[in-house]
């Protein structure tokens, strides 16, 4: 197919379609609304069940309900809406069933604002939801990477019967770019031996989230824990840049990898050893790939769009080694190149504590760069 | 065998799963009805039921059909979600009065102004059965709950909300009826109405719900035959029975029984 101009939360839609999307629930909110706006005329078109919801609550729970017959259903929100349907996703974790998630993530907490943030790393990562569940969790930087990205998380939702999450900043939703569709792919229902679909021919089912007896939902977080490690063996995805004689890394994902990505070529340019790892999937997150790195690197910067979510998981890896340190640009604010560029000098031009805070050196910075006092 | 004499036998529509309801509930009543009417329909095998979260929070385990367990509140958004995907099912919610007219109030009330194609049976037993009594949005004016012990004060804790009535003002529902479970004149005008409702759906015009009075001797503290007097007595007056809507496309359904 050839490359056309796709805006990122209609390409996000139209993906979703060519993967064989068979419902679609929804409810407005900036700044994932061309989502719901697209699909509201496409899905009709098609033949194929689109519902604009009453509430985020409405919209997880008739996934829910449609996900339990076998069928490939979404929905999308962004931050506010996606904490609205916690509830939900944590009864499709416990029940068992795959369901896509798309989160074009805002500034928060609160209704915080509508500038792209990835505010939600945490509750994407963590789980959000109450309960113990792992879920998938993939962090695309362009909308060619959002298409690609988007099919790969209904495979993969169904393939480990698990929730599958897209976790985007608003600027990646808005932005416009050439890129490449994919083909339309047939809708394939598959009968899977779990569905609820009336029980023709054959044994009635049940799905449910309850284990009343706790040893029986014990054994459920056991499978659930098995499975997750299945995911964690397969399905790690990250991008190198200029990681093979790096001796600085910077690490981010999403809209804040690309930026950084821009400054790691320009320090490159002038000679600094640095490279580039950009995880895709947050959740299984790359740890092996960082942990083989600190061999080899002698400090950590990571970047994000939020005060230092996926720091945690950087310094889970790196385990105190070599030094890691921090920039983030939260509440909505996408960091520029330069800044990131003059973190890499810092790195560079040392010296860095394995036993600093990097939360709190940052904090001390921020404060001296935008000139504020220290509440 | 001759039928003659035969008084109970279990429908083919239930499971061989004694209930776990207290005895004298109507849950029990409610569910035996439901099954009857999927099974003189013939669509037991085409059916996918939603549990919610209340005393019937197992009804999926009764009922030899297709199930799902939903969130508390939330059965009317899977029944919704099951009922686009897979439009020739049958698809019902089983929903108790805390369920569908407090924490699910936004999901019921739009599904029926969607008129989504699934029967909705709602349970109106006037309390919280499930978490052991307490007041629901349909307790009565004085009636005493572990969390209304002094009974519902309608100035600071609101009057009953009569879902039937309200439901009825929307133009997507095709079926909207109330009837009781407290004896058995009662529960055979119920059983037609459950069947009303299903025929409404198989039809495709509507949102169908039938609203049922019902019991909890266990909280209430009494008697199951108390309970059945009090539902005729204080219940009935407050909840009045009737047909609050019935579309005119619904109206030509010819109901045997
Ligand atoms: C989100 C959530 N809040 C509260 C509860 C606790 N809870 C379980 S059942 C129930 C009340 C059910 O009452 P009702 O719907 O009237 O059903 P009944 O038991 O009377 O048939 C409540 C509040 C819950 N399970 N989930
Ligand atoms: S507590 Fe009340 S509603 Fe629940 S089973 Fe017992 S009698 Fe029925
Ligand atoms: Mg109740």
């Amino acid at each position: 197919m050839p490359k056309e101009l796709w805006k990122g939360n209609e390409a996000i839609a139209e993906a979703a379609v060519r993967a064989g999307l068979e419902a679609y629930f929804g409810y407005p909110i900036t700044p994932q609304t061309e989502i719901l706006e697209y699909l509201s005329r496409r899905m009709p078109e098609l033949g194929r069940a689109f519902v604009q919801a009453e509430s985020e609550l409405g919209a997880i729970n008739m996934v829910y309900g449609a996900a339990c017959t076998g069928a490939r259903v979404m929905s999308s929100s962004s931050s506010p809406g996606v904490s609205l349907m916690m509830e939900g996703l944590s009864y499709i974790a416990g029940t068992e069933i795959p369901a896509v998630l798309v989160n074009v993530m805002r500034g928060g907490p609160g209704l915080g604002n509508i500038a792209p943030a990835q505010s939600d790393y945490n509750q994407a990562v963590r789980g959000g939801g109450h309960g113990d569940y792992p879920r998938i969790v993939l962090a695309p930087a362009s909308v060619q990477e959002a298409i690609d990205l988007m099919a790969l998380s209904f495979d993969l939702a169904e393939k480990y019967r698990m929730i599958a999450m897209m976790i985007l900043d608003g600027s990646v939703g808005q932005m416009m770019e050439p890129a490449e569709m994919p083909a339309m792919r047939e809708i394939r229902r598959r009968d899977y031996e779990w569905a609820v679909n009336g029980a023709m021919n054959r044994e009635r089912r049940i799905l449910t989230s309850i284990y009343l007896n706790p040893l029986d939902e014990e054994k459920t977080n056991l499978r659930l824990a098995e499975r997750w490690n299945e995911v964690k063996t397969n399905e790690v995805r990250y991008k190198e840049y200029f990681l093979d004689d790096a001796k600085y890394v910077v690490v981010g994902f999403g809209t804040a990898g690309r930026v950084a990505l821009s400054a790691v070529r320009e320090a490159r340019a002038h000679g600094v050893k640095v490279g580039l790892l950009r995880p895709i999937t947050v959740s299984p997150f790359p740890y092996e790939a960082l942990n083989q790195l600190t061999g080899q690197v002698e400090a950590f910067l990571v970047v994000e769009m939020n005060a230092g979510q996926m720091l945690d998981d950087v310094q889970l890896a790196v385990r105190g080694r070599v030094p890691v340190e921090f920039y983030g640009r939260p509440g909505g604010v996408v960091p520029f190149h330069d800044e990131i560029l003059d973190e890499i000098r810092r790195l560079v031009s040392g010296p860095l504590a394995v036993s600093s805070n990097p939360r709190d050196s940052w904090l001390t910075r921020m404060y001296r760069n935008l000139k504020i006092a220290v509440p | 065998m001759t039928t003659d004499n035969l008084v109970y036998e279990r429908p083919e529509a239930f499971t061989e799963t004694p209930t776990h309801y207290c005895p004298g509930c109507t849950h029990g009543v409610a569910h035996r009805l439901v099954a009857e009417v999927l099974e003189e329909m013939g669509v037991v095998n085409k059916t996918v039921g939603v549990a919610p979260v209340g005393c019937s929070v197992f009804a999926y385990n009764y009922f030899d059909a297709d199930f799902v367990e939903a969130p508390h509140g939330r059965a009317p958004a899977m029944a919704t979600g099951i009922k686009r995907v897979l439009p020739d099912r049958v698809v019902f919610t089983y929903q108790g009065d805390g369920d569908l007219a407090s924490i699910g109030m936004g999901e019921i009330v739009h599904a029926a102004a969607r008129g989504e194609n699934i029967t909705v049976i709602f349970i109106n037993n006037a309390n919280y059965g499930m978490t052991g009594g307490q007041m629901a949005p349909t307790t009565l004016p004085g009636m005493k709950t572990t969390s209304s012990p002094n009974g519902r004060d309608v100035e600071t804790q609101g009057y009953p909300i009569k879902v039937s009535e309200m439901l009825s003002t929307l133009d997507g529902v095709g079926y909207c009826v109330r009837r009781s479970l407290h004896d058995p004149k009662n529960i055979r005008l119920a059983k037609k109405a459950i069947r009303a409702a299903f025929e409404t759906q198989m039809r495709g015009l509507g949102f169908s719900m039938v609203e049922l009075l019902s019991t909890c001797p266990t909280n209430w503290g009494m008697t199951p035959v108390a309970s059945m007097k009090f539902v005729a007595e204080h219940m009935v007056p407050a909840y009045p029975l009737g047909d609050y809507k019935v579309s005119d496309a619904v109206k030509q359904i010819k109901v045997q029984g």
